[in-house]
C-alpha cells in the first residue's frame, strides 16, 4: 500500500513493463515455487508436524491428547529404546568400515588388464539391488540348515552357528549384509577418485623413494580426501536409515535384540497392538536430533566449500 | 597411477594378479550366486536335501514361469513401474526448474533455500512417516500408487536439486548473460539454452532415482498394502509368504524384483556412475 503514494513507480504495475521491470525477481521466483511447496509440504512441514506430535498421545483416528514431555519421561525408563540406541551406535561405528573396506577393493581394482571394466562392474553389482533382495539373499546365506555360510564352515569342521537366531550375533549379522552394497558404494568413489589423482606427484613421490602404504597415506589419501568425504556422508546417514535389512531379515527379533530407533519408531507407531503415533514421533524425534549433528556438520563444510569459489 | 600398473610388474604377479581376480569376484557375489543357484532347481533337491549339489534337472523355465504367470509377482512389477516412471519425470522436471533458479540467479536466501533442500533430503525418514501418512490419509491417496508417487517426488526434489544446481553453476555462464543482452526471456533461455547443456544431468538423475525408487520399501509400506497398489519390493514379502519354503520359487522372485535396476545399470553405467560419484572429484 505504501507503493501507491509513489504514483510513477506504479504506472504501469501488472502491465508487461512491470514483469519485464521485475523479470529477475519473478523468474528465479516462478522457477523454484513448483518444487519448493511440494517440498515444504512433504519434508519440511512434516518434520515440524512430528514434534508437535511427540508431546501427544495419539492413536491416528481419535482427538490427539497434550501430555507434555510424557512420551520423553517414558522413554527414558525404555529398555526396548536403550537397546535401538546402541544397536544404532553398532551401526554407526560398524558401518564406516565400509570406507576402509571400498578403498581397499578400489586399490585392487585399479589396474588397467583386460576385461577390468567388467570386472569393477560387477564388483559394484551389490548396491543396485534393492535391500530387500540383500536382506532375503544374506537371511538364507546364514541359515542353519541350509545356508552357504553353514555349509562352508562344516566344510572346515566347524560346528554351524545359527547367526541371525542368536541374540548376541543377530546385530553384527544384519550388519554384515549391510555392508555388502555399501562398500561396493564406497569402492565406485574411491575409484573414481583414483583416476583423478595427480599422476606427476605420485611420481615425484616415487623418486622420493615413497612407496606402498607410506604412499597411500601422504601422497594418495590427501587427494581422495573428496571422494572420502563423500563415503562419510553416504555412510552415516545409510547406518542411520537402516531399516528394510532388519525389517526382513529379523524383523527386530530375536527378542527385540536387532532393533535400532528407526524399526523401533516403526513398530511402535504403527505397530499390530494399536498405533501409537506420538511414542513413535518421539523415539522419530531423538533419531532425528542425532542426524542433525551430522547434517549441520555436512552443511557447514558445504558452506566453507561455498565460500571458497 | 596408484598402485603401481601391474603391467611393470615380474610376469608371475601378473599371473597371480589375473587369477585373483575372478576367484575374488566370485567370493563378493557368493551370496547372490546361491539365491541364482537355488533359482534353477527343481522342488525335489529341497525336499531331499539336495541344497548345494548339482541340479537334479535344469527347472529354470519351470520356476521362473510360475512367478510370471502363476502368481501377483507381474502386478507388482507394473506397480513398480507405474511409480517409478512418474517419480522419475516429476523430480527431474521440478528440480531442472529449482536448480535453474537456484544455480543461475542471485537473490537473498539463495543459499539458505539451496540448504534446505539439501538438509530436507539427509533426514531420517521417520521423522517425516506419521505426519506424510497422515497427509496422504487425508488426501485420500492412501493405498494409491498416486499417493506414493507425490511422496516420493518431493523427497526426490531435494537430492535432485542438489544435483542440478551444482550441475548448473559449472555451465559457462556468459552463454546466459549473451542471452539476456539480446533480450531472450527468461524462460526461453531455461528452455532453450540451459536445458539441451543439462542432458548428462537429466540422464544421471534418471537412473539413480529409477534406481532408488525402484528399491525403496520404507514408503511403500507405509503407504501402501494390498497388491492393488504395491511396489514389488513390498509384494516380494507377501510373495515369499505364499509360497513359504520354496526356495526355488522364493530365490526366482527376488531375482525378478532385483533386475530391472540392474538392467538400468548396465545399459546407463556411465551415468549412474557420473550421478554417484559427483563431488568425489575436485
Amino acid at each position: 500500500m505504501t507503493t501507491a503514494t509513489l504514483p510513477d513507480t506504479h504506472a504501469d504495475e501488472g502491465g508487461p513493463g512491470w514483469i519485464r521491470r521485475n523479470r529477475m525477481t519473478l523468474a528465479p521466483l516462478l522457477f523454484l515455487l513448483p518444487g519448493a511447496i511440494f517440498f515444504i509440504a512433504y519434508v519440511i512441514l512434516p518434520i515440524l508436524q512430528s514434534f508437535q506430535i511427540s508431546f501427544f498421545r495419539w492413536d491416528g483416528l481419535g482427538e490427539p491428547e497434550f501430555v507434555g514431555l510424557a512420551n520423553y519421561q517414558e522413554l527414558s525408563t525404555d529398555r526396548a529404546f536403550e537397546v535401538s540406541l546402541w544397536n544404532n551406535l553398532k551401526w554407526l561405528v560398524l558401518y564406516l568400515l565400509a570406507i576402509p573396506g571400498g578403498l581397499f577393493i578400489a586399490l585392487f581394482l585399479n589396474q588397467t588388464v583386460a576385461g577390468i571394466r567388467i570386472y569393477k562392474s560387477l564388483f559394484f553389482f551389490p548396491f543396485v539391488i534393492s535391500q530387500v533382495v540383500v536382506g532375503l539373499v544374506f537371511t538364507w546365506f546364514y541359515d542353519p540348515t541350509f545356508g552357504l555360510l553353514n555349509t562352508l564352515l562344516e566344510g572346515i569342521g566347524i560346528s554351524p552357528i545359527n547367526v541371525l537366531g542368536d541374540p548376541t550375533l543377530a546385530t553384527y549379522g544384519v550388519i554384515i549384509a549391510g555392508l555388502w552394497p555399501q562398500i561396493a558404494y564406497c569402492m565406485i568413489l574411491y575409484l573414481t577418485g583414483l583416476n583423478a589423482v595427480d599422476p606427476e606427484q605420485i611420481e615425484a613421490a616415487r623418486l622420493d623413494g615413497a612407496k606402498g602404504l607410506r604412499m597411500l597415506w601422504h601422497v594418495i589419501l590427501p587427494q581422495l580426501r573428496p571422494a572420502t568425504f563423500i563415503a562419510f556422508v553416504v555412510t552415516i546417514i545409510g547406518a542411520l536409515r537402516s531399516f528394510d535389512l532388519i525389517s526382513i531379515m529379523t524383523n527386530g527379533g530375536p527378542f527385540g535384540s536387532t532393533r535400532v530407533l528407526s524399526f523401533y519408531m516403526f513398530e511402535k507407531a504403527l505397530s499390530e497392538y494399536g498405533f501409537r503415533m506420538g511414542y513413535g514421533a518421539a523415539i522419530a524425534v531423538v533419531l532425528f536430533l542425532i542426524m542433525l549433528v551430522f547434517i549441520a556438520y555436512f552443511l557447514w563444510s558445504m558452506w566453507r566449500q561455498e565460500r571458497g569459489h | 597411477m596408484f598402485p603401481r600398473p601391474i603391467e611393470t610388474q615380474p610376469r608371475a604377479t601378473q599371473i597371480t594378479y589375473q587369477s585373483l581376480i575372478p576367484v575374488a569376484l566370485l567370493l563378493w557375489l557368493a551370496p547372490l550366486i546361491a539365491v541364482a543357484i537355488f533359482s534353477i532347481k527343481p522342488d525335489t533337491d529341497f525336499t531331499s536335501g539336495n541344497y548345494w549339489g548339482w541340479p537334479a534337472e535344469f527347472e529354470g523355465f519351470a520356476n521362473y514361469g510360475k512367478v510370471f504367470f502363476e502368481s501377483d509377482m507381474p502386478r507388482y512389477l507394473m506397480n513398480s513401474v507405474l511409480i517409478t516412471v512418474p517419480t522419475v519425470i516429476g523430480a527431474v522436471a521440478l528440480s531442472a526448474m529449482t536448480g535453474f533458479a537456484l544455480g543461475v540467479y542471485k537473490f537473498r536466501g539463495n543459499l539458505w533455500i539451496f540448504f534446505m533442500f539439501v538438509a530436507g533430503n539427509f533426514v531420517p525418514f521417520q521423522i517425516l512417516m506419521v505426519p506424510v501418512r497422515d497427509l496422504t490419509l487425508d488426501l485420500g491417496l492412501y493405498n494409491t500408487k498416486t499417493g506414493l508417487v507425490l511422496f516420493h517426488i518431493a523427497f526426490q526434489t531435494g537430492f535432485c536439486t542438489l544435483f542440478m544446481r551444482n550441475f548448473i553453476r559449472a555451465l559457462p555462464f556468459e552463454l546466459i548473460e549473451a542471452a539476456r543482452v539480446e533480450g531472450v526471456a527468461e524462460w526461453r533461455i531455461f528452455w532453450f539454452i540451459v536445458l539441451p547443456l543439462m542432458k548428462p544431468a537429466i540422464a544421471a538423475l534418471s537412473v539413480l532415482v529409477f534406481t532408488f525408487i525402484w528399491n525403496d520399501y520404507f514408503w511403500a509400506v507405509v503407504l501402501t498394502q494390498g497388491a492393488e497398489s504395491q511396489p514389488v519390493t513390498a509384494g516380494i514379502t507377501s510373495f515369499n509368504a505364499q509360497y513359504r519354503a520354496a526356495y526355488h520359487l522364493m530365490s526366482a522372485g527376488s531375482i525378478v524384483a532385483a533386475l530391472p535396476p540392474v538392467a538400468m545399470f548396465f545399459l546407463m553405467q556411465r551415468h549412474f556412475i557420473a550421478g554417484l560419484t559427483l563431488g568425489a572429484v575436485k
